[in-house]
């Protein structure tokens, strides 16, 4: 029975928003596009096809439901016993039977038809100009360029962790930002090859129009070319445990020099992290590196003030294995705990990160053990 | 003449026995294996477990108010939608079918009671254990189920201690709903007053015949699949784990194959009681009798073949989905003949609008946009944007509550002065109609939007361009759930008193049920009915 006590103030904020709302009956804020009623058009071929299919099929069902509600609705109104009406007896025309039957069957041979070519075209992942892998964890996305050598994570941004408990609405994108953004060319298609580490989890910018699923053990594929620059957002969209909606994805579609440039930022930054674990790092430089870590990578389940939240997800304050042998502590840390939520994180951080998180978890959150972790002890641990 | 004297007393002696009316006290309804009895305990539970999974629909619908945290966290929002679903859907809706089906049944064919009156009598007593099982699970160490009420795996491996104890009790209920289902089959089967062809039954017979099957045939694969998911936690297999040669969709394809003829078990029983209504209130034979029947059973068939509609995203080959998108939309055709017929019915009709033809008609408006919402998802080009988001979650309430649900009620103020021999108050039956109404369309309405805009269903929080829908959602939510109070008060009071119900109550009435006083004595039909 876990109800939250750190109640922020945006339940008498909502409360003062509803009474505004009802008064104004108006979109509040400016900055975010409030009471959208539609799917959107999006900026890809795919986006287009299936917001056509929901238009097509929208206006199907409004003209169906004017001829079946509006004979309905006669009948009531000149078929009342108040009205006079006495009752007919019949009970059946086959005539009408037949028709009622028939003509349905033919909307749906013109509802399909579209359907159909649309769909062969969704599911066409040929001939691909480049390969993006997505790999879904609990909590964040992996992203790997296979062929430009680009590999790293994205996870809520922690400006819009912040703003949970206190004021969502002082993010303009709250819940829709990310600490790292996709980057994709636009102009050049691109198939994306979804798979997942834990549990089931789905990719899904609606901008990009698809969804699907990333299944531990399996690879999916899908596919799309972006027509337009622009920032696209999404979020996880299957279920995947306790932050599930905390799991955004913001893709960022740039000119083909701006990708490029990317690229060499990215190689830069890469081969930056890579150097950076060849020296000894002071513990300073390890405690201020390790809470960014921590604050991204651990916070969510521990807390950021390391009490965890029980049973499931243990205090690090006092921790047995944070301040208990360094070795146990590297191992849980590195390879996870098979069966719960703990992941594994050697995949996920480099060896610099790893070591600063486990010195900040040593040393910081009321633990002091002044165990520092080089991030040579790292690489020889793996 | 002593003789004769002999056989008097005897036969006065006889008839004692036979015509006793209820054991005294509580034991009445422990002990009892009477259809009426138990059709009342079903009803009683099933509003009891409305009102709870309600409570939870309460607080979710609280968190969402605004965007941010502010009453619970992640990890117990995710146990109030698990459990709000389980709730609803076996402990509200499934149940209060099944009391119809006791009450009604046996009082629709001439039958005395049901065929198998004691496993009748043990089909609902194991529904408390079940449901206390499944409750308890909020006070184990993790919580209740947090994986939503598919129990998609891996993610539901994660869980707590909850899991041995929420498939046990999800076992119970089905081992319930299948004796259930046996009983109504035989019933129908054998039971019926000479005369009572299968094709002169009344429609709410033919739809629970047919979900009976329904049942008999699905629950089994479900308990299968949760067996298969406490294997693979406690005891090494691995069905649903890659790392060991499983596949975690293959439990998505069992579930949903349980779970979309589940859907129609949910449904078929609100069609039959519409059938019933709607004539009534129209004062017109039901038009398309047999069209009906053969609709119901095409829609049962079909029930079992679209089942990978609800997973169109899980990376199927195009045939696969191409072959789940067209017999999905083939469904759209017996519902159509239905709602069609439904309508035909009225059609020239000398319509009164008593509180149930109000329900009913509610739900055949309302019922048809959720099964627009339906074609519009079997549609796989569009399903990709629309799966998994609050347009989905629009569509299964539409279906459900304006649908099952809404059914129900139609049912409980059609048949409730047959019941209780006094008539509800019309007044308050109105109320109680047009805050439902009115308050369901705000609470459900406003999610197509939301599932449109990009919402995805099954989350605690969300981007600060959902909160204006979210907060008329849940006004809807709150003005919907407090109307239900009104329901409990309107039975009640019914209960109590009210004017005298005669045997018709209604002056469109039709059918064996009707013939009977109101309130028909404990044992109907003994000796069996003629049926013209």
């Amino acid at each position: 029975m876990a109800l939250d006590k750190r109640i922020g103030p945006g339940w008498r904020r909502g409360l003062a928003r509803a009474a505004a709302g009802l008064a104004a009956l108006a979109p509040f804020g400016a900055a975010h596009a409030a009471w959208e009623l539609n799917m959107p058009r999006g900026v890809t071929q795919i986006s287009r096809e299936a917001y056509d299919q929901h238009m097509l099929m929208l206006w199907w069902c409004v003209a169906i439901g004017v001829v079946v509600f509006g004979a309905m609705f006669y009948s009531m109104i000149r078929h009342r016993r108040a009205a006079g009406h006495a009752a007919a007896n019949f009970h059946h025309n086959t005539f009408a039977e037949i028709v009622w039957t028939v003509i349905p069957v033919l909307i749906l041979v013109l509802m399909a038809v579209p359907a159909t070519r649309a769909l062969i075209v969704m599911e066409d992942t040929s001939e691909a100009d480049m390969t993006l892998k997505v790999t879904g964890h609990q909590w964040k996305w992996r992203y790997e360029y296979l062929e430009d050598d680009v590999d790293f994570f994205s996870a809520l941004a922690p400006e819009s962790r912040e703003a949970i408990y206190e004021d969502p609405f002082s993010r303009e994108h709250y819940l829709l930002e990310v600490d790292n953004e996709v980057v994709l060319p636009v102009g050049r298609k691109v198939r994306i090859l979804l798979t997942a580490d834990d549990v089931i989890h789905a990719w899904w910018v609606p901008a990009l129009g698809m969804k699907k699923d990333a299944i531990p053990g399996f690879i999916n594929e899908l596919w799309t070319r972006i027509d337009e620059p622009g920032v696209y957002r999404g979020q996880c969209a299957e279920l995947c445990g306790k932050d599930h909606g905390y799991m955004p994805i913001v893709v960022r579609a740039v000119t083909e020099e701006e990708y490029v440039a990317w690229l060499g930022e990215r190689h830069a930054e890469q081969e930056m992290v890579a150097r950076a674990a060849e020296r000894d790092w002071s513990e300073e430089e390890l405690m201020a590196r390790g809470k960014e870590v921590y604050l991204t990578a651990c916070a969510a389940c521990h807390q950021p003030d390391g009490a965890g939240q029980l049973p499931a997800f243990p205090a690090i304050t006092g921790s047995p294995i944070a301040t208990g042998p360094l070795d146990a502590h590297l191992d849980r840390v590195m390879n996870g705990k098979p069966g719960t939520a703990m992941a594994a994180f050697a995949g996920q951080l480099s060896d610099v990160d790893l070591a600063a998180v486990l010195t900040f978890q040593r040393n910081a959150l009321g633990n002091s053990t002044g165990d520092v972790v080089q991030p040579s002890a790292i690489r020889a641990a793996r | 003449m002593s003789a004769a004297t002999t056989h008097d007393a005897h036969h006065g002696h006889h008839d004692d026995h036979h015509h006793h009316g209820p054991e005294p006290g509580v034991l009445r309804w422990v002990f009892t294996t009477n259809h009426k009895d138990i059709g009342t305990l079903y009803l009683v539970f099933s509003f009891l477990m409305l009102l709870f999974g309600g409570a939870l629909a309460l607080a979710i619908r609280a968190e969402l108010w605004s965007p941010g945290l502010q009453f619970v966290d992640p990890d117990f929002f995710n146990q109030l939608t698990t459990m709000h679903a389980l709730i609803m859907v076996f402990g509200a809706i499934m149940p209060a079918t099944v009391g119809f089906a006791n009450w009604m049944i046996p009082m629709m064919i001439g039958a005395p009671d049901m065929a198998l009156p004691r496993m009748n009598n043990w089909s609902f007593w194991i529904l408390p254990f079940a449901f206390a099982l499944l409750a308890a699970t909020f006070f184990m160490e993790g919580g209740a189920p947090a994986a939503g009420w598919t129990l998609y795996p891996p993610l539901v491996l994660q869980g707590g201690a909850n899991l041995p104890f929420a498939i046990f009790a999800i076992h119970l209920m089905g081992i319930s709903s299948v004796m259930g289902s046996i009983n109504i089959i035989v019933t129908i089967l054998n039971m019926r007053a000479p005369g009572m062809t299968l094709l002169k039954m009344p429609l709410f017979v033919w739809t629970w015949l047919i979900t009976a099957f329904l049942l008999v045939a699905a629950m089994p694969v479900f308990a299968g699949a949760v067996t298969m998911l406490l294997t693979d936690k406690f005891f090494g297999t691995s069905f649903f784990s890659a790392a060991g040669g499983g596949d975690p969709v293959l439990f998505q394809h069992i579930f949903w194959f349980f779970g979309h003829p589940e859907v129609y078990i949910m449904i078929l029983p609100s069609f039959g009681i519409v059938s019933q209504v709607i004539p009534t209130f129209s004062r017109k034979p039901l038009f398309g009798y047999e069209s009906m029947v053969y609709a119901t059973a095409s829609i049962a068939f079909l029930s079992f073949i679209v089942w990978a509609h609800h997973m169109f995203t899980v990376g199927m080959p195009l045939a696969g989905e191409l072959f789940f998108m067209y017999t999905t939309m083939l469904i759209a055709v017996p519902t159509g003949v239905k709602v069609f017929n439904w309508v035909a019915t009225m059609w020239r009709g000398s319509l009164s609008f008593e509180t149930p033809m109000l329900y009913a008609i509610a739900f055949v408006i309302l019922f048809t946009i959720g099964g627009f919402s339906g074609l519009m998802l079997a549609i796989v080009p569009s399903d990709f944007q629309y799966h998994d988001t609050y347009f989905v979650v629009a569509h299964f309430h539409y279906v459900l509550v304006t649908g099952a649900l809404f059914g129900i009620f139609a049912g409980v103020y059609y048949w409730l002065p047959k019941w209780t021999g006094n008539m509800y108050d019309e007044r308050l039956g109105k109320w109680h109609f047009w805050l439902s109404t009115i308050f369901v369309n705000v609470l459900f309405f406003p999610q197509h939007f939301l599932g449109l805009a990009g919402m995805p269903r099954r989350i605690p929080d969300y981007a600060v361009q959902f909160a204006d829908w979210n907060m008329v959602s849940s006004i809807g939510g709150f003005g919907f759930g407090l109307s239900q109070l009104l329901f409990a008060w309107i039975v009640l009071k019914c209960c109590r008193g009210g004017r005298r119900a005669s045997a018709e109550v209604w002056d469109g009435s039709d059918g064996l049920e009707w013939t009977v006083p109101s309130p028909p004595p404990y044992h109907t039909f003994e000796s069996p009915p003629a049926v013209r």
